[in-house]
């Protein structure tokens, strides 16, 4: 007991980290992960490695070469950039593509505003938006799910849920596979099974709370049950948009990406509430066949307001 | 089982010493009784050097009427009037007194016997309280009377008693309600004789059933007394939290909890307030918890007001290897010492022994945004915001978030994952919107 340490209280420390939240996330996505592999084989597997490791290195090097500051990659926030943004992706889409989306995704979207908790926009939407605008057709030729394929450029290719929806007269596919996630799109974004266990996971472990993904789900199902309801001919069911699309893959995982959205409840459920009009609104009524990834990069560009105007429930109001 | 509705975190509660007997410290050569407490203005010395003094002969005066008396804990010799570092780091007036023998007030009744019947009125018993200087031990030190004596127009209905410990490590007041537990249910009615209320409700955290239980048969043949087991959850001892879990009322903002008819009254004060009452033993004692992970005998100790803590530590099996920091009082809201030379205060609840590992803060990163401390934060504020406009001096800002109403309970310094220092901002910032405040008042007069 030479010297004793003084420092002002608390004097003890929770022991949470930000890389304790990050393999949390990581965690929570795997079971997505693995549905994508299993139904998009070598091409999902690709562009998944790809994706991460470009994310992983390009943050390595900018931290490194350009900033000059000490790199944090170990903090696994590069990885579930890349992650999400694969899981966002076609599983044959190029892989200089998916270079290009993750360049962005980092160099862009995070680190030019000073890296994690500083971006303003979701890193990994912000790249898969570039993508989507850069190379429409790329990104919305969706292989046809076939288990376990070694197949990867040459991939068969059809339509997603969505764009069936759309205007093709094809038939919608069942629930069931909905669910299990057997239908074209995104690699990681077709079974609302495995995103559900994740969130589920995300939520014991206190990584997320409900509030903002079940804000975004009750929004969809009530907008889009009053458009079903006035004319189920044109609309489709609330179940369908529910299970269709980046839908719940957005509302667990990329709404509620910490430095993108509100800091308290009440502000949480109006981002919600946002988000989920917005993206029935542009499914519904707009030019694409799918608006999650929009509807969360415009209520990302709110938070800041719903930061400064909506305080959290003040103790004796 | 009821908590408080807002925040709050649940620490390791490391409630090591749980169970262990009361011991007693033995007598050293010389105390140093402070003079001042944490709250109120510090008392003037009546003695001088050269002075005989008996045990609970007062040495301190009261300087006006938020302040409170000082008793000599030992007989002996002043031996000078001087300053003191105390737990608080700073240098504060003292008496120093050399120990003789062990000659108490003959006033003061010494037998164990309890005395269940007060027969003093309202005044005589608040004019006890208020001679014998007893301040909240809870470690606010406020003084007890001034709490006991709502402002005109405002009417106690119900008297909460504190007995939640919600701090890690600390079991004194646990211990206490063990071996003492019908005299704290006297107090609490000397304390509701006082407050002319009918009700009074004991809050304990649940992980302390043996003094839920005990203190509950206990209190059956105490009309309007009533025991509340708790869930647990820090920070529950603080006032307005307490007040929130117990009666679902929340003290505004700014304002005191008697503004929604509570009082609240820690339960070492109640004991403190028998032993005044119906002893006529002025504060000159407490039970204080030694703990620590690397502690080899955990334990409570009965310790005279004035002992260096350095002397209560020898007796209880010194400072373990590899100690780091010392905690005077518990983890969440105590102070480090700079060392063990400081005087045994009324406030002094326990010393806590961290571990080097333990004890080293981990380097802080950028914030993620991740809001865990506005969820845990039990007066719904923001502290990540808070800490950025205290960072930035903007104190107009901090004062519209409401920077006053942080109860500085550091529940998000230890929620938060990236290690940030927010409470040490939130604190500077706090004190500066404070002064600004008091500035503007007295210029409006």
């Amino acid at each position: 007991m030479d010297k004793l340490i003084i420092s002002p209280a608390p004097h003890i420390h929770g022991g949470d980290s930000i890389e304790k939240n990050m393999r949390g996330v990581i965690i929570a996505l795997i079971p997505a992960l693995l549905v994508g592999f299993y139904f998009f084989g070598l091409g999902a597997l690709i562009v998944t490695l790809v994706s991460v490791i470009s994310c992983v290195l390009f943050e390595y090097l900018i931290q490194r070469f350009l900033l000059k500051t000490e790199p944090t990659i170990t903090d696994g926030s590069a990885v579930i950039t890349g992650l999400l943004l694969a899981m966002n992706l076609p599983s044959n889409i190029p892989f200089w593509m998916v270079i290009l989306g993750a360049l962005f995704a980092i160099g862009v979207a995070k680190m030019s505003f000073g890296g994690l908790g500083n971006n303003p926009f979701n890193p990994a939407l912000a790249g898969r938006v570039f993508l989507l605008i850069s190379f429409p057709v790329a990104m919305t030729s969706w292989p046809v799910p076939s288990p376990l394929t070694t197949s990867y450029l040459d991939a068969q290719t059809g339509a997603t849920a969505l764009s069936i929806l759309q205007g093709s007269d094809l038939d919608i596919p069942a629930i069931t596979d909905l669910l299990i996630g057997k239908m074209g799109g995104s690699l990681g974004e077709i079974s609302a099974i495995a995103i559900l266990i994740g969130f589920i996971y995300l939520l014991v472990k206190k990584i997320i709370s409900w509030h903002i993904p079940i804000s975004i789900l009750v929004t969809v199902a009530l907008f889009t049950g009053i458009l079903h309801g006035s004319n189920p001919a044109a609309f489709a069911s609330p179940m369908f948009h529910l299970l269709t699309g980046g839908l719940l893959l957005g509302a667990v995982f990329m709404a509620t990406d910490y430095a993108t959205s509100p800091m308290n409840p009440r502000g949480m459920i109006i981002y919600g509430i946002g988000i989920g009009i917005i993206t029935v609104v542009i499914r519904e009524f707009g030019a694409y066949p799918e608006g999650v990834s929009f509807a969360i990069l415009i209520m990302n560009a709110f938070t800041p307001l719903i930061n400064k105007y909506v305080k959290p429930r003040r103790f004796s109001k | 089982m009821k908590t408080f509705r807002i925040g709050g975190i649940h620490p390791e509660e490391n409630k090591l010493s749980a169970g262990q007997r009361i011991k007693t410290i033995t007598l050293p050569e010389r105390v140093v009784i402070p003079l001042a407490h944490y709250s109120g203005r510090p008392s003037n010395a009546v003695v001088k050097r050269g002075d005989q003094v008996k045990v609970g002969q007062l040495i301190g005066k009261a300087d006006g009427y938020v302040s409170a008396n000082v008793h000599s804990s030992v007989s002996g010799k002043v031996a000078k009037v001087d300053v003191q570092l105390d737990a608080s780091g700073y240098k504060r007036p003292a008496v120093f007194i050399d120990v003789e023998g062990d000659e108490w007030l003959e006033t003061i009744d010494l037998t164990p016997d309890i005395e269940r019947k007060c027969h003093f009125s309202k005044e005589e018993i608040l004019t006890k309280i208020q001679s014998a200087g007893i301040v909240g031990l809870g470690g606010a030190t406020f003084p007890a009377h001034v709490k006991l004596s709502p402002p005109p127009g405002k009417k106690a209905e119900v008297l909460i008693i504190n007995a939640v410990e919600c701090e890690p490590y600390l079991t004194c007041d646990h211990q206490l309600m063990m071996e003492k537990g019908e005299e704290i249910l006297v107090g609490v009615t000397i304390l509701m004789k006082v407050l002319e209320v009918k009700k009074a409700v004991i809050g304990i955290e649940n992980n302390k059933k043996d003094a839920v239980e005990h203190l509950s048969k206990i209190a059956q043949s105490y009309p309007g007394i009533s025991v509340e087991p708790l869930k647990v959850r820090y920070p529950q001892g603080g006032e307005k939290q307490l007040i929130d879990a117990i009666l679902k009322r929340q003290v505004p903002s700014g304002k005191i909890p008697i503004e929604v008819g509570a009082v609240v009254m820690n339960v070492a004060t109640t004991f403190a307030v028998y032993e005044a009452v119906q002893k006529e033993k002025p504060l000159i004692e407490r039970v204080m918890t030694i703990s620590g992970k690397d502690v080899k005998k955990p334990g409570n100790y009965l310790v005279r007001l004035g002992v260096y803590l350095s002397e209560v530590v020898k007796q209880t099996g010194g400072v373990p290897k590899g100690t780091g920091k010392i905690i005077g009082g518990g983890p969440m809201m105590g102070r480090s010492l700079m060392n063990l030379d400081v005087p045994m205060a009324k406030g002094s609840a326990g010393i806590v022994f961290v571990n080097e590992k333990e004890a080293l803060r981990k380097k802080d990163k950028n914030c993620i945004r991740c809001a865990k401390c506005v969820t845990v934060c039990p007066m719904g504020l923001e502290p990540y915001l808070l800490m950025n406009q205290s960072e930035r001096e903007m104190w107009i800002e901090m004062e519209r978030n409401r920077v006053m109403d942080c109860i500085e309970c550091g529940s998000c310094s230890y929620t938060c994952p990236s290690n940030r220092p927010l409470l040490d901002y939130i604190r500077y910032g706090k004190s500066t919107v404070g002064l600004r405040i008091r500035k503007r008042q007295t210029e409006k007069v």
